[in-house]
C-alpha cells in the first residue's frame, strides 16, 4: 500500500505539468493580451510595454510556462493584479469563512441523507418511502436562488433568526453568520443525495449475500445496518470524497449572496477583474486537491471493502 | 424459510414444520426458526457470503444469534465448524475473506454457517451447480456425512438427475409450478410416469451410450402435457458413427501454443511473474468434426479458445487454419478471417447487448464486414436463420430480455452463423441452460454442423455433454492437454490419472440404457 501511495504521488508529477500547460495555454494564449485589458481604452503602446514587462508577459513562451509550473510546486503564485497582494495570504484569508461554511455544512447534509436513505431503504415502496423520494424531487426541482432569496428574507429579515449577510472569524460569532447559508446548503444536498444514496442500498439489498443473512435469522435493521451498509460503503465514499475538492473552492452562490469574504468571492472577483494570477492559483490548487482526495478515495476503498488491494 | 418478500409474493395454503404452520408464525418468531431449526444452502457461493466481512464471523455471527454465545466462544466454535466441513488451517482460515477462498471452500463455509445450530431441516438449493465435478462429489459427500451425523432431513433442489439419484430418498418432480410426479427415487428412475419425468432422464447425455441425437422432453410430451409414444422412426438415437463425418483434411492446426499473463507488482509495474493460463497446446482438428475440450475451472480451456480467435494474443507457438498461420496475420487478413471463424459465448444472459433488437443483434455481423447486400436482405437472411434455429421469423424486432434462456442461447447461435462460418468455437454454449434445454440446443447444434458443414471446437466442463457431442475429446489440465482421443476411447479407457479422477467425479445416477425409452 505504501510503494501504490508512493506511486501514485510520483504520477501527480506529470499531471500537475499537464494541468499547468491546460491553464497556460488558456490564460496566455487563448485568451490573448491582458495588458490592454488592465489598462484600458486609453493606454499608451509605452504603458502597455511597460506593463507587459513588470507582469513577465514578455519573456518567453516555455519560461512562461515553467512559472506556472514552478507556482504548482512551491505555491507561490504571486501578487493579485488587482489588489496587488500576495495571492497564498488572500486565500489564506479567504479559507476560514469558506471552511467553516462548507465543512459543517457538507458533513452535517451527508450523514442526515446517509440516514433518511436507509430509512426509505427500510420502508421501500411503501408510504414513507414515497413520500420522501417525492419530497426529494419537488425539493430538486426548485432552483437554487429561490431557496437563497426565500430563506433570507423569511428567517434572517422578517423573524430575524439569523444575520442577514456579513461575516466575524471569532469562534462563536460567526456561526449566526454561516448557519443560514449552511441550512440552504444542507436543503439543497439533501435531494440529489438521499436519492443516490438510497438506489445504492437498494441496489445492494437485492443480493444473494443478504438473502443469506436473512435466511441466518438475523433482523432486517441489523441485516441493513450490518450487511448492507457496508457494502454500499464504496460507491459512497467515492460520491462524498469526490466532493471535497469542491468545497475548498468555496460556495460561489452562497457566499456572494451573503457577503461572506470567502474564497468562493475571491474567485468571482478574480473573474470579473481578469485577475489571471489569481484564477490561476485558484485552477492549479484544485486541480491538485481533486488529485489528493481521488489518492484518499482509494485508500479509503481498502478500508471498506478488504478485496481492494492497492499495489 | 419465508425468504420471499410479501408482496409482491402471495403465498397460501399450509407448511407445517414440527406441527407448526410456519406461514402462521409472527416475523419475530420465524426468525428464532430461520437459521436454526431450518437452515438454506444456497447456489451461488460466490455471491452469497458477505464479501466484506471474515468468513468466521459470517459463521459466528449466526452462533451469537440464536445460541447467545459471546464472541470468543462463538469464534472457537466456527474454528470447530469448519474443522467439521473439511476446510483444511481451520484457525487461519476463519480469518479469510470469501474472496480468498475457492468456490468449493466457499459453499463449505456456507454449509458450516448453515450446520452451526443443529438445523433438524437443512434446505440446499441447487449447492453444486456452480461448482466443477470433482468438488461437487467432494461437497455432496460432506452433506451426506453430515445428514447421517447431525440426523438432519434435507431437502435438495436440483435440476440435476445425477445428483439427486446419488443423495435422495424421495423424489418430487416439478413442472410448470406444479408437482408432476412424487416416488422413491429408484421408482422415478425405472418406472416413471410422467412424460416430463421421463424426458428429463431421458434427454441427460449419459457416457454410458452414444446417441446420435439426445431424447428431448418434447418427444415424450406436447406442448398441452400429454404424453407422445416415443417411436423408433420418430427419434434418431441410434450409435453414432465417429468415422461417417465428412472431410478428412486438416482445418486446425495449434502447435506449441503458449498464453500467459503478466502479474504486475513493486513501484512501477514491473512484470514479477505470469499465469502459464495455456502453456504448450498442440493439435490437430479436421473439417466437419468437433473436438471437445473438458477440465475444471481454472484449466485454460477457454483461453486456449480465445487464443485460437485471436482474441487474445498467444505468448509463442502457431495456429494454422486452412494452412496458414493466424498467428502471422496482419489486421485486414484477420478481419477476412473472422468471417469464417465465430464463437459462442457461455453466458446468454449478458453475450448480447440488451439495446439492440435482435434484428439488429443478427445483422450487425453483416453491418461489419460489409456483406448481404442492403438492408432489406440482410434482414431477410436474419429471418432465414432465425428460422433455422427454431425461432420464429417475426420476433426479429424484439429485444433480448423478451426471451427466455434457452431462446436466447439459439439467437446467439444464429448470430455466429449470420456470416456463414467454417469454424465455430462453443464456450461453455450450454452450461447456463436446464437440461432439458440443453438437450435441445445440442441437437440444434448438431443439425447445424450437418447443414452448414461445420467445426466445432466445443469447451465446457460437463463430461456428459462433451462425450455426446464430440467426435474427440482433448482433457487439459493446468494449461496443458493432458490427453486426446477419440471420444468414446476417453470415456471407456483412460489412460492418464487426471482423466480418471474427472471420469470418477461424476454422478453416476441410475444409468439407464436410452433403448429403454423407445418403444
Amino acid at each position: 500500500m505504501t510503494t501504490y501511495i508512493i506511486r501514485r504521488l510520483l504520477y501527480m508529477i506529470p499531471v500537475i505539468f499537464g494541468v499547468s500547460f491546460i491553464i497556460f495555454v488558456l490564460f496566455n494564449v487563448v485568451a490573448g493580451d491582458p495588458a490592454p485589458l488592465l489598462l484600458g481604452k486609453h493606454a499608451t503602446a509605452q504603458q502597455i510595454h511597460d506593463l507587459r514587462e513588470q507582469l513577465g508577459l514578455n519573456k518567453p513562451l516555455f519560461a512562461q510556462y515553467m512559472d506556472v509550473v514552478k507556482s504548482a510546486f512551491t505555491f507561490d503564485f504571486g501578487r493579485s493584479w488587482a489588489t496587488r497582494q500576495d495571492i497564498i495570504e488572500m486565500i489564506r484569508q479567504g479559507a476560514w469563512p469558506s471552511l467553516t461554511l462548507t465543512i459543517p455544512a457538507f458533513a452535517i447534509s451527508t450523514i442526515l441523507s446517509i440516514l433518511l436513505s436507509l430509512v426509505v431503504a427500510f420502508y421501500r415502496g411503501k408510504g414513507i418511502d414515497l413520500t420522501i423520494r417525492f419530497l426529494c424531487i419537488a425539493g430538486q426541482s426548485i432552483s437554487s436562488v429561490a431557496y437563497i432569496l426565500f430563506f433570507q428574507y423569511f428567517f434572517a429579515y422578517k423573524l430575524g433568526w439569523f444575520e442577514i449577510s456579513g461575516y466575524e472569524p471569532e469562534f462563536p460569532i460567526f456561526l449566526s453568520y454561516v448557519a443560514l447559508p449552511g441550512i440552504i446548503w444542507i436543503v439543497l444536498s439533501l435531494g440529489p443525495d438521499v436519492r443516490f444514496f438510497r438506489t445504492v442500498i437498494l441496489d445492494e439489498i437485492y443480493q444473494d449475500y443478504v438473502r443469506t443473512a436473512r435466511a441466518k435469522g438475523l433482523g432486517e435493521i441489523t441485516v441493513l445496518l450490518k450487511h448492507v451498509l457496508r457494502n454500499a460503503m464504496i460507491p459512497i465514499i467515492t460520491y462524498v470524497v469526490i466532493q471535497i475538492p469542491f468545497l475548498i473552492l468555496g460556495a460561489l452562490l452562497l457566499e456572494s449572496f451573503f457577503s461572506i469574504p470567502g474564497l468562493g468571492g475571491i474567485t468571482l472577483n478574480a473573474l470579473n477583474s481578469s485577475d489571471f494570477p489569481v484564477i490561476k492559483a485558484m485552477a492549479v490548487l484544485s486541480s491538485i486537491a481533486y488529485i489528493m482526495f481521488s489518492l484518499l478515495t482509494d485508500v479509503l476503498y481498502t478500508l471498506a471493502d478488504p478485496r481492494v488491494k492497492l499495489k | 424459510m419465508r425468504l420471499l418478500q410479501q408482496p409482491p409474493a402471495h403465498i397460501s395454503g399450509e407448511i407445517l414444520f414440527d406441527g407448526v404452520d410456519l406461514l402462521k408464525l409472527p416475523d419475530d418468531q420465524m426468525r428464532k426458526i430461520r437459521g436454526d431449526k431450518i437452515a438454506m444452502i444456497f447456489q451461488e457461493p460466490m455471491t452469497s457470503l458477505n464479501p466484506v466481512f471474515k468468513t468466521g464471523a459470517q459463521v459466528a455471527e449466526t452462533l451469537m444469534l440464536h445460541r447467545g454465545m459471546d464472541k470468543k466462544t462463538a469464534w472457537a466454535k466456527a474454528i470447530d465448524l469448519f474443522n467439521e466441513v473439511g476446510i483444511p488451517n481451520p484457525t487461519q482460515k476463519v480469518h479469510a475473506y470469501p474472496h480468498e477462498m475457492s468456490g468449493g471452500q466457499k459453499q463449505r463455509v456456507m454449509i458450516a454457517m448453515a450446520i452451526a445450530c443443529d438445523p433438524k431441516l437443512l434446505i440446499c438449493d441447487e449447492p453444486t451447480t456452480a461448482l466443477d465435478v470433482t468438488i461437487q462429489k467432494q461437497v455432496l459427500e460432506l452433506l451426506r456425512g453430515l445428514q447421517e451425523k447431525h440426523k438432519m432431513s434435507m431437502l435438495f433442489i436440483t435440476h440435476d438427475l445425477g445428483v439427486i439419484a446419488d443423495v435422495a430418498d424421495d423424489v418430487v418432480v416439478m413442472y410448470r409450478s406444479k408437482m408432476v410426479e412424487k416416488d422413491k427415487t429408484r421408482a422415478i428412475f425405472e418406472s416413471s410416469k410422467h412424460p416430463y419425468t421421463k424426458g428429463l432422464i431421458a434427454c441427460r447425455p449419459d457416457m454410458g451410450a452414444n446417441p446420435k441425437r439426445l431424447l428431448t422432453v418434447s418427444d415424450f410430451m406436447d406442448e398441452a402435457g400429454n404424453g407422445l409414444k416415443v417411436t423408433r422412426d420418430r427419434v434418431q438415437v441410434f450409435e453414432k458413427d465417429y468415422e461417417a463425418k465428412n472431410g478428412n483434411d486438416i482445418l486446425l492446426e495449434v502447435k506449441d501454443i503458449h498464453t500467459h499473463f503478466p502479474i504486475k507488482g513493486g513501484l512501477f509495474g514491473r512484470k514479477v511473474g505470469e499465469v502459464k493460463a495455456v502453456d504448450g497446446v498442440s493439435f490437430q482438428l479436421k473439417r466437419g468434426k468437433t473436438l471437445g475440450l473438458v477440465g475444471e475451472s481454472g484449466c485454460g480451456k477457454t483461453t486456449l479458445g480465445r487464443t485460437i480467435l485471436r482474441l487474445v494474443e498467444p505468448t509463442s507457438g502457431s495456429i494454422f487454419y486452412d494452412g496458414k498461420d493466424v498467428t502471422k496475420m496482419g489486421q485486414e487478413e484477420m478481419r477476412l478471417l473472422r468471417r469464417k471463424m465465430q464463437i459462442i459465448f457461455q453466458d446468454p444472459y449478458s453475450s448480447l447487448n440488451p439495446r439492440m433488437t435482435v434484428g439488429e443483434i443478427l445483422t450487425e455481423p453483416l453491418v461489419v464486414h460489409g456483406l448481404g447486400g442492403g438492408k432489406n436482405e440482410r434482414l431477410d437472411a436474419a429471418k432465414a436463420l432465425m428460422e433455422k434455429v427454431g425461432m420464429k421469423a417475426n420476433q426479429l424486432n424484439r429485444y433480448p430480455h423478451e426471451f427466455s434462456g434457452g431462446q436466447r442461447q439459439r439467437i446467439c447461435i444464429a448470430r455466429a452463423l449470420m456470416l456463414r462460418p467454417e469454424f465455430v468455437i462453443c464456450d461453455e454454449s450450454v452450461s447456463a441452460l436446464d437440461v432439458s434445454i440443453q438437450a435441445q440446443v445440442l441437437n440444434l447444434l448438431l443439425d447445424l454442423q450437418q447443414e452448414f458443414k461445420l467445426t466445432y471446437i466445443f469447451i465446457s466442463h460437463d463430461l456428459g455433454v462433451v462425450n455426446f457431442i464430440s467426435d474427440e475429446v482433448g482433457v487439459m489440465n493446468k494449461g496443458v492437454l493432458v490427453e486426446m482421443d477419440r471420444a468414446d476411447r476417453i470415456y471407456k479407457q483412460p489412460r492418464e490419472e487426471y482423466t480418471k479422477t474427472l471420469l470418477g467425479a461424476i454422478p453416476k445416477g441410475l444409468p439407464k440404457n436410452i433403448e429403454a425409452f423407445i418403444s
